[in-house]
């Protein structure tokens, strides 16, 4: 069964953006997400806003596996974005993921060309919880000295795959992380350290 | 191939075109009478109507080559009933409330059990659809000029 999307698709859709510019501004400072629709599960509310909000015919979409296996989920992103779905992870430009613990190394998504650099891929990872003033220690433009954040569940061998993420600056993907109710950036110019 | 609700056989689609074609004909307060004569559940907005331009395509002569008439205004409208039918409508022009009631007729419909109910209720928009093309073709055959080549008696 459809379900329904934004409720007021102009003004829901510039509150998500507007949070999810906000986080990427300031790696590492949790934004509040009012995740106004009702997905099918396995999506969650906060990764069906960005979807809805980032997402078009343009800009083709990969989902992880347990996405993938809901036809409801393809269903509902094909209605109310027009997205096609990929199966390849270099070949989108958003990658939803709904179980970060099974996310594949972020090398394998797309990491843009030297001429155009946004052509990468941006992942959106639902987390369980998202807590700042603890955990991994950050750097980088929009923090002032450095930021801390914590993430649970962390992806397999995640700091080492950001560093090697940063390292191939200015190629490398983006990613926001949600979780109920919040969202956080981590652009790849975000260097990050173990606590 | 089995007719399911994803998979119309064509007789099927060609029906529906037909139904909501009639709806885009007929005015709103006719499609409120429809629905009203079958107490309709309350639809739920999948997608809120909205109101955008569409490129209106030509030919000359009506099977010429294809030119670009102008833009109009289309509005759409995506709702779904209580049990989980989902009905689409786009009109041509700024109706949202239109669009959205053609919406619901067009879920309606999809349902065999409704089907004849639905299209008995359209009956008097159809008549009333059918009774203006026939005026105003009888209104342009009376502009109608006949062209006759006139002998000039050269020959």
């Amino acid at each position: 069964m459809l379900a329904p999307g934004f409720a007021d698709p102009v003004h829901d859709a510039q509150g998500t953006f507007r949070a999810v510019m906000d986080a990427l501004a300031r790696p590492g400072l949790p934004q509040r997400l009012d995740a106004g629709p009702n997905p099918p599960a396995p999506l969650t509310p906060e990764l069906a806003a960005i979807a809805l909000a980032l997402t078009d015919a343009d800009t083709p979409v990969w989902l992880d596996a347990d996405l993938a296996a809901s036809s409801e989920v393809a269903a509902y992103l094909r209605f109310h974005t027009g997205a096609p779905l990929t199966e390849d992870p270099a070949r989108a430009a958003f990658a939803l993921i709904r179980d970060p613990a099974r996310c594949p190394p972020l090398a394998r998504f797309a990491q843009g060309t030297p001429a155009y650099p946004d052509t990468s891929t941006t992942l959106v990872l639902a987390l369980d919880a998202i807590a700042s003033e603890a955990g991994l220690r950050l750097i980088g433009p929009g923090i002032d000295g450095t930021a801390r954040i914590a993430l649970s569940p962390l992806p397999d061998s995640f700091v080492a795959q950001l560093a090697e993420n940063r390292a191939g600056f200015p190629l490398g993907v983006d990613l926001i992380l949600t979780a109920p109710g919040r969202v956080a950036g981590l652009p790849r110019s975000t260097a990050v350290t173990e606590g | 191939m089995a007719t399911s609700p994803l998979h119309p056989g064509p007789e099927e689609i060609a029906a529906r075109q037909v139904v909501m074609a009639l709806c885009a004909d007929a005015s709103r307060d006719d499609l409120d009478a429809a629905l009203q004569a079958l107490a309709a559940p309350n639809a739920e907005d999948l997608r809120p109507p909205e109101t955008g331009l569409v490129m209106a395509t030509g030919r000359i002569g009506g099977d010429g080559r294809p030119f670009n008439l102008g833009e109009v205004s289309v509005t759409r409208a995506a709702i779904r009933l209580p049990d989980g039918a989902t009905g689409f409508a786009y009109h041509l022009g700024r109706d949202r409330t239109k669009a959205r009631l053609a919406a619901t007729l067009d879920a309606l419909w999809q349902d065999p059990a409704r089907r004849a109910r639905v299209e008995a209720a359209l009956r008097s928009a159809a008549e009333k659809a059918e009774a203006a093309r026939r005026q105003a073709a009888r209104r342009t055959a009376a502009t109608r000029v006949e062209f006759l080549t006139v002998a000039r008696g050269e020959d």
